[in-house]
């Protein structure tokens, strides 16, 4: 594989240029505090810092009951493969709504940075086909990723986008860790952003 | 009352109570429900891999203002203790339904050490546990177990048990 040289922290403004059109769940650490950059921690961000591989289908659930809305999951490579079997159930299910974008790093940047299976031999986009999910981009270049937003806009969901990316610290943000908290927020935040 | 009947009226209560998802690992005590919710209009089966997806998708329906019941063997109910951590620290609002193995008549010793376990798991975890042991049980504890949950939005696991269910012989 060609060297990898994209920077994780620079990866979701180019996907997402109007973020505040998404419901966005992101998984746990350099998912979450990427994600909080771009939303500059907003009520429509609902990030975990634990609870890890529930960012897939918590996305599942949020694009099941809110069938109207754009809802983005933002997870990493250790994160999915912890509960990669969420990739069949949202293929079967089918939410035309939801995108998943994986931040691969292929190793455990908050634990120190212990090589993950995307270094050696597995491949998510592959998966995530495998799975059954209808579209399916694999990010490995700064052209590739000027693409992505068109292909979120213009391929049929469920959309699942690997992004590879260089080992690295991700995005500096101080967000809110009390998940009680961030649920109340994201609740009355969907609540006033959705028409009565 | 028959198995048909019972998962009926026991999906219908769910239903009144606005519960639109039914998240599920299939089990021969949630097979009928989820028969009847896949024959129901507005309502949706969410078949899943591991049980942990289900509390996850109920949470993530919550946050939009869902309702889920999530429905999972006795043995699930060993898959899902991290992702608990979830809706004991984010206080979500979620419902489990357990169908019951290795308790009350059980033949099959595999069964026995994580249906002994689940009580004392999901007390550690904070879901208060409803048994159900016989039919008269089923319903007022179902309300008991909608109020607790989307009333008082506390979690909850409705526990069928082998008294209820019965055995499955070996």
């Amino acid at each position: 594989m060609a060297q990898i040289t994209l920077d994780r922290r620079e990866v979701l403004a180019k996907i997402f240029p109007d973020p505040d059109s998404y419901l966005f769940i992101s998984g746990l650490a350099g998912s979450s505090r990427d994600a909080a950059g771009l939303t500059k921690d907003g009520a429509h961000l609902y990030s975990m810092a634990g609870a890890m591989g529930a960012a897939a289908s918590t996305g599942l659930g949020v694009a099941m009951a809110a069938a109207d809305r754009k809802v983005a999951v933002i997870t990493g490579d250790g994160e999915l493969l912890m509960n990669v079997g969420s990739l069949a159930t949202i293929a079967t299910i089918g939410p035309g709504n939801l995108s998943i974008v994986c931040i691969d790093n292929g190793c455990h940047g908050e634990t120190g940075g212990q090589t993950g299976h995307t270094s050696n031999r597995t491949d998510l986009a592959m998966m995530a086909k495998g799975a059954g999910i209808s579209s399916i981009m694999t990010v490995a270049t700064a052209s590739d990723l000027e693409a992505v937003a068109g292909f979120l806009a213009e391929t049929p969901g469920p959309h699942f986008v690997l992004v590879k990316v260089k080992d690295g610290p991700p995005t500096v943000y101080r967000r809110n860790l009390d998940l009680a908290e961030c649920r109340i927020r994201f609740r009355n935040g969907f609540q006033q952003s959705s028409p009565a | 009352m028959t198995e048909t009947n019972w998962s009926k009226q026991l999906l219908e209560t769910f239903v009144d109570a606005g519960v639109t998802l039914f998240p599920y690992v299939p089990d021969a005590g949630n097979k009928r429900l989820i028969e009847h919710v896949n024959e129901k209009n507005g309502i949706t089966s969410v078949l899943l891999t591991t049980e942990e997806e289900g509390i996850a998708v109920a949470a993530g329906a919550d946050l939009v203002g869902g309702k889920a019941v999530v429905c999972m063997q006795s043995s699930g109910v060993g898959n899902i203790p991290n992702f608990l951590s979830f809706v004991k620290g984010g206080r979500f609002p979620v419902l489990m339904m357990v169908t019951m193995r290795g308790d009350y008549g059980e033949e099959n010793p595999w069964q026995y050490p994580m249906g002994q376990a689940v009580e004392p798991i999901l007390t550690a975890m904070g879901v208060q546990v409803m048994k159900v042991d016989s039919l008269e049980e089923l319903m007022p504890a179902a309300r008991a177990a909608l109020s607790a949950v989307f009333v008082a939005g506390t979690s909850v696991a409705l526990v069928l048990t082998q008294r209820f269910l019965g055995a499955k012989k070996f």
